[in-house]
């Protein structure tokens, strides 16, 4: 197999979405947030621990005929900020760019302050996004905890 | 009316903090004025508090406001599993502002939400307690008779106080000085020495109270709970050394005075009570004046 063969096999998907440049260890994290284990109805490849230049270890996942919701993206950017999103018609990639940080994240994360009115009442969360050296942390709406350990629900 | 809501102590710009101070000097001259007759201010207090709820309610009374609400919640529907946006937001058709103060934090910003009233924190859990950051701020003003360039050491618990965080975040608009005296393990916390890194403000910390006093213009002490060291021969060892003795203030400012949010447990001694410097008690009393600059600044009567 050529160098080539391995290029053509990510983009061999007719329809759909390849989310690439994955940090290796996010990979089963995004498939569970975005609730891939669940779905029995698309055709998914995932790749895990492949060679990259820009990370030295990567993961991609590809999904046919499904596109991604700016709230899924959004999911993603918290855990894998380096990840790139190709939409893919007809064996082309028509849409290619970068996930990136929303300034605010509503309802999927968990607040990891216990004492957090959002973890005690039926109350959607919400936090502002920070990035500092590198990490993403998350400042909690409510209770104003700041937290790099979040736990996406 | 207007519908403000003083959540955090972040919520005010600096003018607005100032303006407040302001508003407390006129109610301290002006104690008793009736600019909310005929209104109902709510008094909600899902967890107990005597201090804090007995200067709020004497706030609204000398407003001229009628007072409802509750100083433990056992008794109420929410011990009968209602939520509390349901109990917020009956309430809020009962009355023109909410005071209220929860152990769960976050309440105060959620109830704010949705409310058709303003709200007012009396403090949530370990978050903000933004009318005790006021009075401070008006105590040290008073008695310094500026806010610009105060020279302030905190004494004690500095990780889990949040009064001195609070203070903390009020006074950086006014170039202070700060001095933080505290165990290692309660120490303040990074994302307040980050935030004034970024703001260029200077601070010094250290492990015990030492000559740095004689420069300070206010001394903030705080409690150093038990509890909070995972240690208890560590406890022992360290208790006495955030203790506040009248043999400390032999050289500090004649104008340096010692705040205390209280209650104290023994981190000043008894003796200190007459010196000149101890203003604690007096702090107490701004509260109340304080507290009738905060509610009448939100409701508009006074801009």
């Amino acid at each position: 197999m050529t160098a080539n063969d391995k290029y053509m096999e990510v983009r061999a998907i007719e329809n759909g979405t390849v989310i690439d440049h994955i940090p290796a260890d996010a990979l089963f994290k995004i498939i569970r947030i975005m609730g891939l284990d669940q779905d029995s109805e698309h055709r998914m490849t995932f790749g895990a621990n492949l060679e990259s230049k820009r990370l030295g270890c990567k993961a991609i996942i590809k999904i046919n005929d499904r596109y991604l919701e700016p709230a899924e993206i959004n999911k993603i950017a918290l855990i894998a900020p380096t990840a790139v999103v190709n939409t893919i018609r007809n064996f082309e990639v028509v849409e290619k760019h970068a996930v990136e940080l929303p300034q605010e994240v509503r309802g999927f994360v968990k607040c990891a302050n216990p004492a957090c009115i959002t973890n005690h009442q039926p109350v959607e969360t919400g936090f502002s996004v920070m990035e500092e050296d590198g990490k993403i942390l998350l400042r909690c709406r409510y209770c104003e905890k700041i937290t790099s350990r979040f736990e996406i629900k | 009316m207007s519908k403000r809501s003083l959540i955090s102590i972040t919520d005010l710009t600096k003018e607005e903090i100032l303006r407040i101070a302001e508003l407390a000097a006129y109610f301290e001259e002006h104690p008793y004025e009736p600019l909310l007759q005929g209104r109902v201010i709510a008094s909600l207090f899902f967890e107990p508090s005597t201090r804090t709820r007995l200067s709020f309610e004497s706030a609204m009374n000398r407003l001229g406001a009628r007072v409802i609400g509750f100083s433990d919640a056992t008794n109420t529907s929410v011990s009968k599993g209602e939520t509390f946006h349901d109990t917020i937001q009956v309430i809020s058709n009962y009355c023109d502002m909410i005071v209220m103060r929860h152990s769960l934090e976050g309440a105060p910003r959620y109830a704010s939400e949705f409310s058709k009233v303003p709200i007012v924190n009396a403090g949530d859990g370990a978050n903000q307690h933004p009318s005790q950051t006021l009075l401070d701020i008006y105590s040290i003003k008073k008695t310094q008779g500026r806010l610009d360039n105060i020279n302030i050491m905190m004494v004690g618990d500095l990780k889990y106080g949040r009064t001195v965080h609070s203070l903390l975040q009020a006074l950086s608009h006014f170039n202070p000085t700060f001095t933080f005296v505290s165990p290692e393990e309660l120490q303040m916390p990074r994302e307040y020495t980050m935030f004034l890194d970024q703001l260029g403000i200077s601070y010094t910390v250290k492990r015990e109270i030492d000559e740095a006093i004689n420069e300070a213009d206010i001394v903030y002490m705080t409690r150093v709970q038990k509890e909070r060291y995972s240690d208890p021969m560590e406890y022992e060892r360290m208790k006495n050394v955030y203790v506040l003795k009248n043999s400390m203030l032999e050289n500090v400012k004649p104008t340096m005075k010692i705040l205390h949010p209280l209650p104290r447990v023994g981190e000043i001694e008894q003796e200190v009570d007459a010196n000149p410097h101890a203003y604690y008690f007096n702090q107490t009393e701004n509260g109340v004046y304080t507290r009738m600059a905060i509610i009448s600044y939100l409701l508009g009567v006074k801009k």
